[in-house]
């Protein structure tokens, strides 16, 4: 029992984890319905980058952290303005295709910079002895990440509700002609929800690199982050987040409880997929996803 | 208030849908346009507020000046923050958020909390039925309250100049008198210039003050409201009356029918 309480809690983190760049990866769909292929990258490059300052240059963590806060929303400014922005206007698939290519530029970036080896932070960003929590150790990771990952959902939800930018990021993904006419700069729009989805994911880049170590393979973070997002129904952002936990939790307790019955290994890769074919069959929009309001 | 000279409008550098288009708002009344469809109504309003160039619109020729400033080819935005804010053709609430959120997104250039506040209450005053239903999403409104929203969202911009696409489209008739009653009201109390798009010629002549009367990208005929409901061309095409001020009468409608048939 105790084992799967454990792979229980580490789908939790794991989850939360994926929620955080899930959040991101429909901030960008919702607001200018492009499908962004470079989501895994944009969290590599935050992960390699403050694993420049922390291991290369010596930063304490604490300005590391901003430095790459700074680094990614810099990232993300440039992206948008040189790539996507002239590409308004153009039909929606062209520009898939150019976060496609723009997801292999950053990945090439990386490794000629970094190279393709293991790295992990040191020193750690969270210490990593165990605590017991009701009579189950959990390491301290596990527990900040979790936190720092709810807060932060939490933090976006409220904006999205209630601040001025986020209702208006809101409008801009109902239509952004109708928006135009509000006076809302929709460009600025498309600016913002570029920088939020590149500082969460370079947030989620650190977390999990902290628990796992970083390498290039990180950038299927962003491909498994795909299932949650369809999962959650792709222009919902509380569906989004949820479906991040959920893919979490049912990864780490498939491949937990295969592993241990039958000694398969690696359905971690695809158990997400496999629930999301069936999750879809029963709610083709996803759990959260709108139908379109249709008034009878 | 706002003059727009000789304008012409090209969309996709090749379809010229604005041919020379002159007109004008006097600060404070309600000028309306009227016109057949496809005539450049919209086009029109869209060239004023800026939204053509969504649409691969632009302005080939002429100026459009607002307070006296030339406002062709400035940014949708600028153009609200300047006072004119136009209430788009079909509604076009924003169906995911809430009536308050839909509120606040016409309120987005303003930087008064607390005047945005004190405005939405004046909303819900002009539309009892917003109030009411205030926390549903403006999807699941009816079209009427949907229309009303549109409107309420408009003045939360506080325009100096409205411009309203056709706000009757798609209302029962007296849902139409309903809207057009506050929009004569809302002129009347908050000052708002108002230009109103209409293809309800009849009770668009009776709110207005001026009107101007648009066929293939032009304007054809102008002139105070009074006079162009008393115009027999006005009265024929757009009113349907026919001589004698009684309405087309059936006999005349099967005489050219009957000889439509003859015909062939």
């Amino acid at each position: 029992m105790e084992f799967y309480i454990q792979l229980l809690i580490s789908g939790l983190v794991l989850g939360s984890i994926y929620a955080l760049v899930a959040l991101g990866f429909a901030i960008i769909f919702k607001s200018t319905s492009v499908v962004n292929f470079a989501q895994g990258e944009l969290l590599m490059f935050g992960a390699y980058f403050c694993f420049a300052m922390v291991v290369q240059y010596k930063v304490p963590w604490f300005w590391a952290f901003l430095l790459t806060l700074v680094f990614s929303l810099s990232l993300a400014l440039i992206v948008e303005r040189l790539i996507l922005r002239p590409m308004i206007g153009e039909p929606v698939i062209s520009i898939i295709m150019v976060t496609i290519g723009l997801s292999s530029v950053l990945r090439s970036i990386i490794t000629a910079i970094w190279g393709t080896q293991i790295e992990i932070y040191e020193p750690p960003l969270f210490p990593d002895t165990t605590v017991m929590v009701a009579g189950i150790p959990i390491s301290q990771v596990y527990l900040w990440s979790f936190g720092l990952a709810a807060t932060l959902l939490a933090l976006f939800g409220v904006f999205f509700k209630y601040s001025k930018a986020g209702v208006a990021m809101r409008a801009t993904a109902f239509s952004n002609q109708v928006a135009l006419s509000m006076g809302i700069p929709v460009k600025n729009i498309f600016a913002l929800a570029w920088c939020i989805a590149s500082v969460v994911s370079a947030i989620g880049g650190i977390l999990i690199g902290s628990i796992n170590g970083i390498n290039i393979g990180l950038g299927h973070f962003g491909l498994k982050v795909f299932p949650a997002v369809i999962l959650g129904g792709l222009d919902s952002i509380v569906g989004a987040a949820l479906g991040g936990l959920i893919v979490g939790v049912l990864e780490n307790l498939s491949d937990g409880a295969l592993k241990s019955a039958f000694g398969l290994q690696g359905t971690k890769e695809v158990a997400p997929f496999v629930f999301l074919v069936i999750i879809l069959m029963i709610k083709p929009y996803g759990l959260f996803g709108k139908k379109e309001i249709e008034r009878v | 208030m706002l003059t727009v000279n000789n304008i012409e409008v090209v969309y996709s550098d090749v379809i010229l849908v604005l041919k020379g288009l002159s007109l004008s708002c006097e600060k404070g009344k309600i000028t309306t346009l009227l016109g057949a469809n496809g005539a450049g109504k919209s086009t029109t309003l869209k060239a004023i507020s800026g939204l053509l160039k969504s649409e691969e619109g632009e302005v080939t020729e002429g100026t459009i000046q607002f307070m006296g400033e030339k406002i062709n080819g400035r940014d949708p935005e600028k153009i609200v923050k300047m006072g004119i804010f136009q209430v788009m053709e079909g509604r076009r609430v924003f169906e995911d958020l809430n009536i308050v959120e839909n509120l606040r997104c016409g309120a987005y250039t303003r930087s008064d909390r607390a005047g945005v506040k004190q405005d939405i209450e004046l909303v819900f005053n002009y539309f009892p039925r917003l109030k009411e239903r205030k926390d549903s999403l403006a999807g699941y409104l009816s079209g009427g309250e949907q229309q009303m929203l549109a409107i309420g969202r408009a003045l939360m911009a506080r325009p100096k100049l409205l411009l309203l696409d056709e706000p009757s489209l798609g209302l029962a008739p007296l849902l139409v008198r309903e809207i057009f009653r506050i929009i004569q009201k809302i002129n009347e109390e908050e000052k708002t210039t108002i230009l109103l798009v209409e293809q309800n010629a009849s009770l668009a002549l009776q709110v207005a003050t001026y009107g101007y009367i648009m066929e293939m990208g032009k304007v054809v005929l102008d002139g105070p409201c009074e006079k162009l409901r008393e115009n027999q061309d006005v009265k024929e095409f757009y009113l349907g009356i026919g001589e004698g001020g009684t309405k087309r009468s059936f006999k005349n409608a099967k005489h050219y029918k009957r000889r439509k048939r003859w015909l062939s």
